[in-house]
């Protein structure tokens, strides 16, 4: 046996730190794997424009797509593919559409690496962060898409097919429309009206029918709200209208352009203090601050409690629990008018896209990517995806002709009585932690459990709101 | 001949080496350089800030919450999970009562107690999780259900929507999901202690308080430190995340009540597009991390008892 003696312990730490110090300078080479890449423009020859073909879309280009695989599965996307391929025979066994739920984990090395796909639904928890995306230049203008006639009418653009505020939720400031938001989405008060109408009511107009419509509930035994306080940023849906109601909505544009005492605003108070009501008389379910959103809904459908604030996506999500009550007639209510000198009618409700499609700038085959939102915009696929899902989409109509489940129908019903009264807070998409963490499980979430009054949450929700003013690293935007 | 002796062993350790570096010193090197720049972890394009990022992390005061949460987390999780896994491995081994032929042996029943104690290890993080989010649930759940039941109708807690009760409700789901583990390390090691000093012992009229502190555990030290270490790693790692994030309020809440560290790294990257300042949160993990472990090894030294 040899002596170990000239190579003890000692020796070796001291040489594995000088392979740490060699890999140093490796570093710089090595990160290229992580952040690098980039390079050329790698990009299909655009094909010929023809009047079925308005976006030059390259007839044998492949195409990859990768749908978020959540609330609305990805059926509706595959056929619009076979739709895609159909319309260009040479593509065929090039289109490639992957779904998943991981979104910014599969897609983030893509982007990193300069070869992400060409169309992506940037949809579900692991959401991509718009502002950053655009900010540091990472997504194609879908202005071709708009200005190209519509599939259904060449005379139409795709722009005028669309319903009113989806192209502007899709810009960020200038512009250019960096997303295209397919499904459409109301917010509101969602309830049951054989519930209601046990106990020999409507949906009460006035926030004073409210309160009584919840003192008669509770006599039996019924809660008035309920709402998933695990994730209390679901309190918004129905506030932030009412907000914009009671003041108008120059008080919601001023909360979204994070203006010094935006949330100071009377009509911010007036709705909260409103809210906190509903607590403090006991209305709302018990236990409702530790439920999230499924447990909360199905409490609610189980008719435990009257109201729940929620978007048009629950009657798909809740199908089974709601389907256990064959009678139990899905409908949204509009915010109750609190008195009569709200600024804005009864029937203001919040309505907005949901599903933001975007076109990676570095995609290969930008034109196809587009021409698949195109195809998608069409009145066959709208009615497909109406049909499957049960929510609206993004094109104006699609619904003749077919018949809605109660839920949809009365959301259509809704946004028919809102009008023009439709509000689009922002605040959502351009300040998530924010709104999410901050606003919503911060302060909303607090007042609601009664550990904060309305005038402490609004002082916290104002500070939280200039913090985030006074962020250099966030990137701010305005409307 | 001493050359070919190194250029022998070299030969031998290139390759483990190469992959070492590659694989886990590179990914901390560039970890550290990233916490330098302003990276957005979606684009190729970013320039270097200098401490900027730490600089900020001071004025956090999501970073101290999460910080305080994941020391207490640290500190906590291991005396807890290790006193009841020490406890039942002994009660389970060592705490029966004297039967007529075995010297030592457990309570009535402890084979079968041994595989129920293990049973958790086997479910995945997430379904403990959920088991336990449904237990919690303030409306349906089994616990308030169970208060109920017996005629508490007043104790009827919100759990995770407390935020006096969230963390702890979080930390007893990582307890029980862990101490299973313990149970049957320490009862292997256990089983390696010679039964002639419990014998002895016996004879000079111990009782089982005095076993197990003055032969069991010192015997067993270093399994329970080797325990401990990797318990601490788990309270500040992966699992504590798992569990926060399937389990909490927000999450992260109510009020950042369960804010831990690798919470605060994700969403810092995933949800706010700032990789490069999460990559500074995860290098004060990494100090905090070594930190802990260079605590317990200076404070567990002691001298090695052969047997």
């Amino acid at each position: 046996m040899g002596s170990t003696s000239e190579f003890n312990r000692r020796d070796l730490v001291k040489r594995a730190a000088a392979l740490g110090i060699v890999a140093v300078p490796a570093m710089s080479v090595l990160s290229a794997c992580a952040s690098g890449g980039g390079g050329a423009e790698d990009k299909v020859e655009k094909g010929t424009k023809s009047a079925k073909n308005p976006l030059a879309v390259n007839e044998s280009a492949g195409l990859d797509v990768v749908i978020f695989d959540g609330g609305f599965g990805d059926k509706y996307a595959k056929d619009a593919q076979a739709l895609y391929v159909k319309a260009f025979p040479k593509a065929d066994g090039k289109v490639k559409l992957s779904s998943t739920q991981k979104i910014q984990s599969t897609l983030q090395p893509r982007f990193n690496g300069g070869n992400p796909p060409d169309l992506v639904d940037n949809s579900g928890a692991e959401q991509m962060d718009f502002g950053t995306l655009v900010a540091k230049d990472q997504l194609t203008d879908l202005t071709p898409l708009l200005d190209a006639p519509s599939v259904d009418d060449p005379n139409k653009k795709v722009r005028d097919t669309l319903r009113p505020g989806v192209v502007e939720m899709g810009q960020f400031g200038g512009k250019e429309t960096w997303i295209l938001y397919y499904a459409y989405t109301v917010y509101g008060v969602w309830y049951s009206r054989s519930n209601l109408q046990k106990l020999d009511a409507e949906y009460p107009e006035t926030w004073d029918d409210m309160l009584a419509l919840c003192a008669k509930a509770k006599k039996k035994g019924v809660a008035g709200w309920t709402y998933p306080g695990k994730y209390p940023y679901y309190l918004p849906f129905s506030l932030y209208p009412f907000i914009a109601k009671i003041g108008g909505e120059e008080v919601l544009k001023k909360i979204d352009n994070l203006e010094p005492n935006a949330w100071k605003d009377p009509a911010v108070k007036a709705a909260f203090e409103a809210y906190y009501e509903l607590y403090r008389k006991g209305y709302v379910l018990k236990g409702s601050p530790g439920l999230d959103h499924l447990q909360s809904q199905k409490a609610w459908a189980e008719g435990k409690a009257l109201f729940i604030p929620n978007g048009s996506w629950v009657e798909n999500e809740s199908a089974k629990q709601i389907a256990k009550n064959p009678h139990f007639d899905l409908a949204v209510g509009a915010p109750s008018s609190l008195s009569s000198s709200d600024k804005m009618p009864y029937g203001t409700i919040w309505a907005s896209g949901g599903e933001p499609y975007i076109v990676p700038r570095k995609a290969r085959n930008a034109e196809g990517g587009m021409e698949l939102l195109r195809i998608m915009l069409s009145k066959q696929s709208a009615q497909n995806f109406i049909k499957q899902v049960s929510s609206l989409t993004s094109l104006n109509g699609g619904t003749e002709g077919l018949k809605l489940p109660p839920g949809l129908a009365s959301a259509q019903a809704a946004l028919q009585k809102a009008g023009q009264n439709i509000v689009n807070p922002r605040l959502q998409d351009w300040y998530v932690a924010l709104q999410k963490e901050r606003i919503g499980v911060g302060a909303l979430g607090e007042m609601m459990a009664g550990r904060m009054t309305p005038d402490e949450a609004i002082t916290k929700i104002q500070k939280y709101a200039d913090e985030t003013r006074d962020d250099s690293s966030v990137k701010k935007y305005k409307r | 001949m001493k050359h070919g002796k190194y250029r022998f062993i070299a030969g031998f350790l290139v390759l483990p080496l190469a992959i070492y570096a590659i694989f886990v010193i590179s990914p901390f090197l560039q970890a550290i350089y990233y916490s330098f720049t302003d990276w957005t972890g979606l684009s190729p394009d970013l320039k270097v800030v200098g401490f900027d990022n730490y600089a900020r992390l001071f004025q956090d005061e999501v970073f101290w919450a999460a910080v305080g949460n994941s020391v207490t987390l640290l500190l906590l999780l291991p005396v807890v999970t290790l006193s009841l896994g020490l406890f039942f491995a002994f009660m389970l081994n060592v705490g029966g009562r004297r039967r007529k032929k075995a010297v030592i042996g457990g309570v009535r029943g402890s084979s079968t107690y041994k595989i129920l104690y293990f049973f958790p290890q086997v479910l995945s993080v997430p379904i403990v999780a959920l088991l336990f989010q449904f237990a919690y649930n303030p409306e349906s759940g089994a616990l308030n259900a169970f208060f109920k039941a017996i005629g508490l109708d007043g104790v009827q807690p919100d759990w995770l929507g407390d935020p006096q009760l969230a963390l702890w409700c979080v930390m007893a789901a990582m307890v029980w999901a862990n101490v299973g583990f313990y149970v049957v390390l320490f009862s292997a090691g256990m089983s390696s202690i010679p039964k002639d000093f419990y014998e002895a012992a016996l004879l000079d009229g111990a009782n089982r308080f005095n076993t197990f502190f003055r032969i069991t555990l010192p015997l067993l030290w270093d399994t329970v430190q080797t325990g401990w270490i990797y318990m601490g790693i788990l309270a500040l790692d992966v699992s504590a995340f798992a569990f926060v994030q399937i389990m909490s309020v927000g999450p992260g809440g109510p009020d950042y009540s369960t804010e831990v560290l690798p919470l605060y790294v994700y969403q810092k990257t995933f949800r706010d597009g700032q990789a490069g300042y999460a990559t500074a949160i995860g290098v004060s993990l990494l100090i905090v991390t070594l930190i802990f472990s260079g605590i317990v090894m200076r404070l567990g030294r002691r001298e090695r008892l052969e047997f």
